[in-house]
């Protein structure tokens, strides 16, 4: 996993609450693999029509939104299907984070297994970004992981909790795995005690 | 003494193996199901030249992928549909995992299936690649969905980093009315709460209204927790639990059964466990819930009207709602009643098993659809159980298909879709835009309701279909 450290870049704002992974990425894609690529699928529906042209009025179709690597969503982003896919086309379309209120729970996971930050901001400030965005589009908003820091076009700082484990990871672009394995002795030990308790499973 | 601890709490506490200083905390898991969607987290191990930890507590059944029509895996047309299938049950063969595959007549939607083998028990951490493994909770566990990374992750350790969930309880009071069912409450739980109304809890449903649901009430109601933007629902285990579970080929047999079961008495929250929120609905307030917009929330009785965005709070809910509305072709103020039906899906993780279907049969006996309508059970064992009791008779008597077991037009990956503009009443767990197939809309019911939709052609009360001439 790649890093991520700061970020200073074009901000785009989708601000629809409950945008769910449906919207994201629609279940018709999800058979691809990985490394098939995702980012020519993101928010595919709503990006282009049933022809496969881009549809203009569309945020990230719009030339000053078109190289954004930063989301400003509202609240609730990412609910429903735990399609880590979602993640993946976000990712790929090259976001590396995204700024909301709230997200839903299971795609606030995915999005650190894979490097994509989400930050949660205060809702009003979230709305001012938004503002900010679709009033000067291009401008940028540059978030610090190491600080917890999210700058606006205004100036303004705002600084944002995130679980010091979440954050550890993300900043080296550990791999949950290769961590957990070096507790290899720790599980082994915790299933035989435990095997032993509820001998039924 | 020990201080007063939820059901949440005791199971996050018996399934510790690492408790960081920060609170991530390493989860023990007890069952780790998986289905033709996890094929990227196979992949994640084949690169890193893992093998699966714990193949005995993992099982893998297709279900997001397979046909309904015909569960010959040869008549998969499109290749990469086919190739899913085949690739879940290779890997799993391949690992040593129970499979339930698509020749087997167990085989059917992971969470039918889990429950109805006695593989969901008490007291369990149990995780799946998908969203809807709030559904096991019904059975008093700590159930949730999970991405791919985490799923390869499970496969890998047979554990998972977590922090916890803060706890939430919804009480149900009461006796619920004629011709409402498990579905209704849930709706109506969501319409109160918001569909981000649970986010970052685990809710535990109490009150006696639950405690009278049986086990497939409880899990409808558990299985759309995360439409309320929770990770999980829990009912504590009762005597309905043990009920339903003893005898299921997973569970667990003589001496293992006693300790078992006194164990499982001692899964509930305690008299003074604190709760971070807690809401009350009374079940006599209840109608038969339709929803009219593009998020489980925009739910309301069927007596009700469509909304009018003018009398929204704000104006990004103005917004979203005229959205919605355009979306879904519906005038502000016009009678829910009034709205036609092109089409009616009774099925899915939701609303697939026996209950649902008798529930629905009894609406259809003797009547005949007016529109097209499928039946699709959740899984073969259901299909065999509705079959015994000539409940499929019914179906096709009132022109109803009668498919194989899948998730199917619930999320319609397997090619079982709602066509664009189309209208659907569907007993599965999403309205989204586009969730049945592009350009689709969807009204999410009961299958009594679904039932009562695909006779009147229109959504309809379906208790005026429960006395007959």
């Amino acid at each position: 996993m790649e890093p991520f450290a700061r970020l200073d870049a074009i901000a785009a704002p989708i601000g629809v609450p409950n945008f769910d992974t449906d919207q994201i990425i629609p279940a018709r894609f999800l058979w691809r693999k990985r490394r098939d690529g995702w980012g020519h699928l993101l928010f595919h529906d709503l990006r282009f029509d049933d022809a496969g042209a881009p549809k203009p009025e569309f945020v990230l179709n719009r030339a000053a939104y078109r190289d954004a690597r930063i989301l400003v969503a509202d609240r609730n982003f990412g609910c429903g299907s735990s399609r880590e896919h979602a993640v993946w086309a976000l990712y790929d379309y090259g976001i590396r984070a995204v700024l909301a209120p709230s997200f839903a729970d299971i795609f606030f996971n995915n999005s650190f297994q894979n490097g994509l930050l989400p930050v949660v901001l205060p809702a009003e400030r979230v709305a001012a970004l938004r503002a900010m965005l679709e009033q000067s589009p291009g401008s940028h908003v540059a978030v610090d992981l190491e600080a917890q820091t999210a700058s606006g076009p205004d100036g303004a700082v705002d600084r944002f909790e995130i679980d010091p484990f979440r954050k550890e990871c993300l900043l080296a672009g550990t791999d949950d795995i290769s961590f957990t394995l070096g507790h290899r002795e720790r599980i082994a030990a915790f299933e035989k005690a435990y095997e032993a308790k509820v001998r039924w499973l | 003494m020990a201080a007063a601890a939820t059901l949440l709490d005791k199971i996050w506490s018996s399934h510790a193996i690492l408790v960081r200083p920060d609170g991530a905390t390493l989860l023990h898991i007890d069952r780790h199901f998986v289905h033709d969607g996890s094929g990227n987290a196979f992949r994640v191990l084949k690169e890193k030249g893992l093998a699966v930890r714990r193949p005995d507590r993992t099982f893998a059944t297709p279900d997001h992928y397979v046909p309904t029509l015909s569960h010959d895996l040869a008549s998969i047309d499109e290749p990469y549909r086919r190739g899913v299938v085949e690739d879940l049950e290779a890997n799993a063969t391949a690992a040593g995992m129970t499979l339930f595959g698509l020749s087997d007549r167990r085989q059917g939607i992971v969470h039918v299936v889990g429950p109805e083998q006695g593989l969901s028990q008490p007291g369990m951490i149990m995780v799946c690649g998908d969203s809807h493994t709030a559904t096991h909770g019904a059975l008093g566990a700590l159930a949730f969905g999970v991405g791919a990374s985490e799923v390869g992750h499970v496969l890998a350790t047979q554990a998972l980093w977590q922090s916890k969930p803060k706890n939430m309880r919804i009480v149900v009071d009461g006796t619920l009315g004629p011709g409402v069912h498990a579905k209704d409450v849930i709706l109506a739980i969501i319409a109160r709460i918001g569909t981000a109304g649970g986010a970052g809890h685990v809710i535990e449903y109490a009150g006696s209204t639950i405690r009278a649901l049986g086990i497939e009430g409880r899990l409808t109601i558990c299985n759309m927790s995360i439409e309320a933007g929770a990770r999980a629902g829990m009912v504590a285990p009762d005597d309905t639990t043990f009920a339903y579970l003893h005898g299921r080929p997973y569970a667990p047999k003589g001496a293992d059964w006693d300790k078992a079961h006194a164990y499982w008495g001692s899964l509930r929250s305690d008299a003074d466990a604190q709760f971070d929120r807690e809401v009350r609905l009374d079940a006599a307030g209840i109608a038969p819930m339709v929803t009219w917009g593009t998020s489980p929330e925009a739910a309301a009785p069927i007596t009700g009207r469509v909304p009018d965005p003018a009398s929204a709070p704000d104006a990004a809910r103005r917004d979203a709602m005229e959205r919605a509305l355009a979306y879904m072709g519906l005038r502000p103020g016009m009678p829910l009643v009034d709205i036609a039906i092109d089409r009616v899906f009774i099925g899915s993780c939701t609303n697939g098993r026996i209950e649902d279907l008798r529930a629905a049969a009894k609406v259809l006996d003797g009547r005949r659809a007016v529109i097209p309508a499928m039946a699709v059970p959740g899984s073969g064992l259901v299909k065999a159980q509705a079959e015994a009791e000539g409940l499929d008779a019914i179906f096709k008597r009132a022109g109803f298909e009668w498919r194989q077991a899948g998730c199917s037009m619930c999320v319609g990956m397997n090619g079982d879709l709602v066509a664009p503009g189309e209208r659907c009443a569907s007993t599965s767990n999403r309205n989204f835009v586009g969730r049945q197939g592009k350009g689709a809309r969807t009204h999410l019911v009961s299958p009594a309701m679904a039932a009562a939709a695909a006779i009147a052609g229109k959504l309809t009360d379906v208790r005026q279909f429960l006395t007959r001439p």
